[in-house]
Parts: structure tokens; sequence; C-alpha cells
């Protein structure tokens, strides 16, 4: 393993600490035509306290359905296996516990704010309904939002707690669905592209807010994107995911170094760079496979210049490689010291 | 050679109450024949509305727009005619931009049908074949409709269809924005094929600057519809003069760690 530098204030692991989040074996299948589909296939993986954890993928990898099995959104999906948040069996729980962790130990940030919010409430009641719900009285809900905001930067929040969700700029609704998911005091934070939708300025200011608040929180954060530079800015481990699988799983340091899945490898590879120019990108070939139509053996092979054989026969299970967790019969080289 | 220029281009849309948004003004500026320009700026910069009306899309409220000579705004029966053949466009969106009840062939054959160009409809057949093998599709699936293909398939359809007519200028506005990571760069590599094998002229409109450094060779970054800065790829990424355009250069995030911690620290320390 490569050694790298540790970036100032992200934790270092505490042996012998259990994670905040362990998902075993988890698979969320669909029913299709009297037949079950597993879009999300046997996934495992833990999250400690304090670290950010970026799941990477394409459309139709799984990456969303895993984050949202998390919180249990997929009512019309079947999840099996277990995820073990906070010391509790998330899938074992009943809905009313369900209810306490959606906001309580877990809080989540999708890509649009505004279908997340309602455009006829205030959105001081909206951050203030996490807390409301518990049973908090209005007034210290309201003064918790208050202070909320301002750990959000949001100037004159005391004015804006009584606009509508309309009255605000894309990076600001964005930071006001970020008040409601951080409101409840969660462990976890689960943020699905929530700067897709944003301005590269805006994005860079979103990002940067949430980089001190999970510092200054000590927050876990799964932050599901497509894009590589986010990873690479504010993640401290990186997990790649294709046709329902964890294929690459590693600190961002030596993933982005030399990738050991030719996934990976082809991702980092595809994308061009503002920092540097490039005659030409090394793309991959075809297109990432539909959930309905997952390739036997390995699911990349189809697309993977050193796939052989036993590829198109054995699926290759997620095992332990020089620090590193790879999905791969044939993995990239080891990075050169 | 100068192939397409706008000259003082201002342009505003009637808002709901009060005075007229200005969401271009006076926009002036020159596309050389071979270039790739791109046009870059955050949502409500205006580089879609200046696309438009180059596309006769939507007419200017004042100011010059011309093609080789055409008066686009004003363009009418012969002129407009070659100014819809010559000039091209790609959209972003692959799913909205193609006929639903066309098949593949007839949406790439269909500029060579409506310009004349080849009025046997074996012959464009055949060259709508041709067109599929160079953008990387299987001819066999010319009777397919758009959507029994990916995304990224149609936007190579799209690219097929603008070339069908052998245009001069193809105008691109975010041809890769929906596409995933790893079809985004096949459908990046195919527009600087597509380029050089036609000899083309490029407008390339988007909002990822990473994209616009690879495929551009000058640049125009707008903001609140005004041109910000111009210049060429080595000079708008190695050497920004403007304050806007450093801050947008320093937004974008690198697909590097270690570069990104130190970009990070800079920032922290300044």
């Amino acid at each position: 393993m490569m050694m790298q530098p540790n970036p100032a204030g992200r934790p270092a692991p505490v042996p012998g600490e259990a994670p905040l989040l362990s998902v075993d074996n988890l698979c969320v299948s669909i029913r299709v035509d009297d037949r079950s589909v597993n879009i999300v296939d046997g996934v495992s993986f833990s999250i400690r306290r304090g670290e950010r954890v970026a799941l990477v993928g394409e459309s139709g990898s799984g990456k969303s359905v895993t984050a949202r099995a998390l919180m249990r959104l997929e009512r019309r999906m079947k999840a099996t296996g277990s995820i073990v948040c906070d010391g509790r069996d998330i899938l074992k729980l009943s809905d009313g516990e369900m209810r306490r962790v959606r906001g309580g130990t877990i809080g989540m940030v999708f890509q649009d704010p505004m279908s997340f919010l309602d455009p006829l409430r205030t959105i001081g009641d909206q951050i203030a309904e996490t807390l409301r719900i518990r049973g908090v009285s209005r007034r210290d809900a309201e003064r918790k939002a208050l202070h909320i905001l301002d750990e959000l930067k949001v100037e004159r929040a005391a004015e804006r707690l009584t606009a509508y969700p309309h009255e605000f700029s894309g990076g600001m609704r964005q930071r006001v669905v970020l008040a409601m998911a951080l409101i409840g005091d969660p462990r976890l934070l689960i943020a699905d592209e929530p700067t897709t939708a944003l301005d590269v300025r805006v994005q860079d200011q979103v990002l940067a807010l949430l980089d001190e608040i999970s510092r200054s929180r000590g927050l876990s954060v799964l932050f599901i994107t497509h894009d590589l530079g986010i990873v690479a800015g504010f993640a401290d481990r990186v997990m790649v995911m294709y046709a329902g699988s964890v294929v690459e799983d590693g600190d961002v340091y030596s993933t982005f170094a030399a990738p050991r899945h030719p996934y990976t490898r082809g991702l980092l590879d595809a994308v061009p760079r503002i920092d540097r120019d490039s005659d030409r990108l090394a793309s991959i070939r075809g297109t990432p496979p539909h959930v309905f139509a997952r390739p036997q053996g390995c699911p990349f092979h189809p697309r993977c210049d050193r796939a052989f054989e036993r590829c198109v026969i054995e699926r290759p299970v997620l095992r332990e490689l020089g620090g590193m967790r790879v999905a791969c019969h044939r993995p990239e080289p080891e990075a050169a010291r | 050679m100068k192939l397409f220029t706008l000259d003082s281009v201002c342009k505003s849309f009637a808002a709901k109450t009060g005075n007229p948004t200005r969401v271009l003004n006076d926009v002036s500026f020159d596309v050389a024949t071979g270039e790739t320009l791109g046009l870059v700026g955050e949502s409500g910069s205006g580089k879609s509305t200046i696309a438009k009306c180059m596309l006769k899309l939507l007419r200017p409220d004042s100011g010059s727009v011309v093609f080789d000579g055409i008066d686009v705004p004003n363009a009418r029966g012969a002129e407009l005619s070659r100014f819809r053949r010559e000039v091209q466009l790609v959209f972003q969106d692959p799913y909205g931009s193609l006929n639903p009840r066309m098949t593949a062939g007839e949406l790439i054959a269909e500029g060579l049908l409506v310009h004349g160009l080849e009025p046997n409809g074996a012959a464009r057949r055949r060259q709508a074949q041709h067109l599929m093998g160079l953008v990387g599709l299987d001819p066999d699936n010319i009777d397919r409709y758009p959507n029994s293909f990916s995304g990224g398939q149609r936007q190579r359809i799209a690219i097929a269809r603008a070339l069908a007519c052998r245009p001069r200028l193809l105008v691109c506005d975010e041809p890769v924005a929906a596409l995933d990571v790893s079809v985004q760069a096949q459908v990046i590599n195919l527009l600087q094929d597509m380029r050089a094998e036609f000899d083309l002229t490029v407008v390339f409109i988007a909002h990822d600057l990473a994209v616009v450094r690879h495929l551009c060779q000058r640049i125009i970054v707008l903001h609140r519809g005004e041109i910000v800065e111009q210049g060429s790829r080595e000079e708008i990424f190695g050497n920004p003069r403007m304050p806007y355009t450093q801050s947008l250069l320093a937004a974008v995030p690198i697909p590097d760690p270690v570069l990104a911690q130190r970009r990070r620290t800079a920032v922290q320390e300044a």
C-alpha cells in the first residue's frame, strides 16, 4: 500500500472501534412478472465514525437504491441482508422506530431540493418539523432552526425562516435541505448527488460547507456522486459500484493513484481534466448494462480489456487486496513504488 | 476567415412584473472557419440564448447575426434553406430531441429529404446506413425507434443526423451533459473524429469547463449576458485575467486527491 499524507482533521481509524454503519450482504430486489430481480446484489461495507465515503457509479449501478435502502425508502422493493447503524438493525425495526431513525440517527439530502420542499410552507416551519414531530416545543424547534441556518452560513437567517422555497436560489435551497437533515443531530448523513444541479461555484461553496460541518460534528457521510472530482476533494474513501455490486473500495489516495479494478481505471481515464491538456480520452467501450440485462459472470466483462474465460463464467467476489477491496479475477497491477 | 459574426447582439425577455430582463447585453464575437469555439458560463449566463440567436430560433432585439454573408434573423427563401443546411445542431437531451415516431434511418436521412439532396429513397437509406457506421452504430439497427437505443446511442443518432447534410458549422448545446462518464468520453471522441472527417467548424456550449478545455481551441466566458473574457485555450486556462474566470476555474473539482488537498490548503491560507 502506498503511504499517503493524512489530511488534517480527518479521523484516523481507531483499532477495535465498532463502525457506525455496517452493511452486510445487502440485496434489494424488485418483482417483475413473477420474477425477482436484484437491483442491489450483495453489497457489504462499513463506515467509521467521522468517515466520509463516496459511492460512485453510473446510471443503473444501484448506488441510489443502496443509499435509499439504508433509510428504508424503497417501499416497493424488498431488502435482505443486514444494515446495522449505531447498534440497531435497520431492516428489523418497526415502521414507528424507523421514523425516528430518519432524521434522527440518519439524515439524508437529495439532488433536487425543489421536489423535496413544500412550496406552501415557510422554510422555518419545514426545518423545525423534524424536531416538532419528536415532541420538541415550537419555540425550541425554531430556535434550533435559526441556529442551524447560522451554522450553514445563511445570512439574515432570522428573516429567511419566514420565507418560502421559491424565494431561495438553488444553493440556498440546498442549504435549507441540509438544515432539515442536520437539525435532528444525525450520526450519518446520506447525500445523494446533492450538488449535481448546482452551478460550479455554488457547488464549491456547498461542498466546503459540508466539509466543515462534517468535521466539526464528527459526522459520517455517505456521498453518492458520479463526479470523480468531488470524490477526490471530499471523501476519505471511495466505493465504486457497477451493475448492483461494489467492485472496488479503497482510500481515495491509493484508489486514484492506482485503481485495481479495470472499471475504476477506465472511469478515471475517461474524465477530461481542467488542469491539463489532453489529445484524446480513453473511453470504455459499450454502455453500462440495464438492470434487467446484467451479464453473467463478471458484469463488467463485455466492456473489459483484461477479461478472460473465467470472467465470463464466474462472478468475482470482493476480496482484500493490498489494503483495498477489489472484485476482479485479473486486477490492474499494483502501483510502482 | 470569419464564418459567423455576432455584432452587438442584445436580447431581453418580458418579465412578469417590471422591466424586461436583459438576457444578452451587447454580445459580439466571431467564429473563424475551422475552429472549435467554446461558450462557457453558469446558468443564466446567456449561453443557450446566444445559440438560439445563432440558429434563428430567437430574434435578437438589436445587433446583427451573420453567417457566411447571410443576415440570419432576416434570411428567407433560398438563403434560409442554405443556412438551415449548412448550420446543424446537437442538443443536450437525447431523449427529447429525437422524434419517437421516426426510425433511426428516417431521423438521420430527414435532412437529405427536406433539402432535396437525395430524392431517391433507397439511396437515402444507404447514406443513413453509412452514417450510422461512421458514428459507431450498427447499420442493421436502421429500422429501430429511438426508445430502443441508450442515451449515448441516441446522441450518436443526433450527431449522424446533423452530419447528413454535410454542414459547415455544428452548434452543440451541452451534447454530453446528460451522459454517463464512460459514455461521455465516447461521444467526445466521436465529435473530435467527425470534426476532422467533415472539416467542421464547431460552436460548443457547455458548463463543464474540463470538457471545454479538452475540445475547444478558443473560449468565450459569459456572465449575466455579457462576455467577460475571451481567448485561446492557453490564455483562458493557463492565465485567466478576469476575477470571474479565475473563480470559475478554481471551483472545478480535480479528480486527484493530492492536488485537491493542495488546492484546499492554498485557499485556507489565502
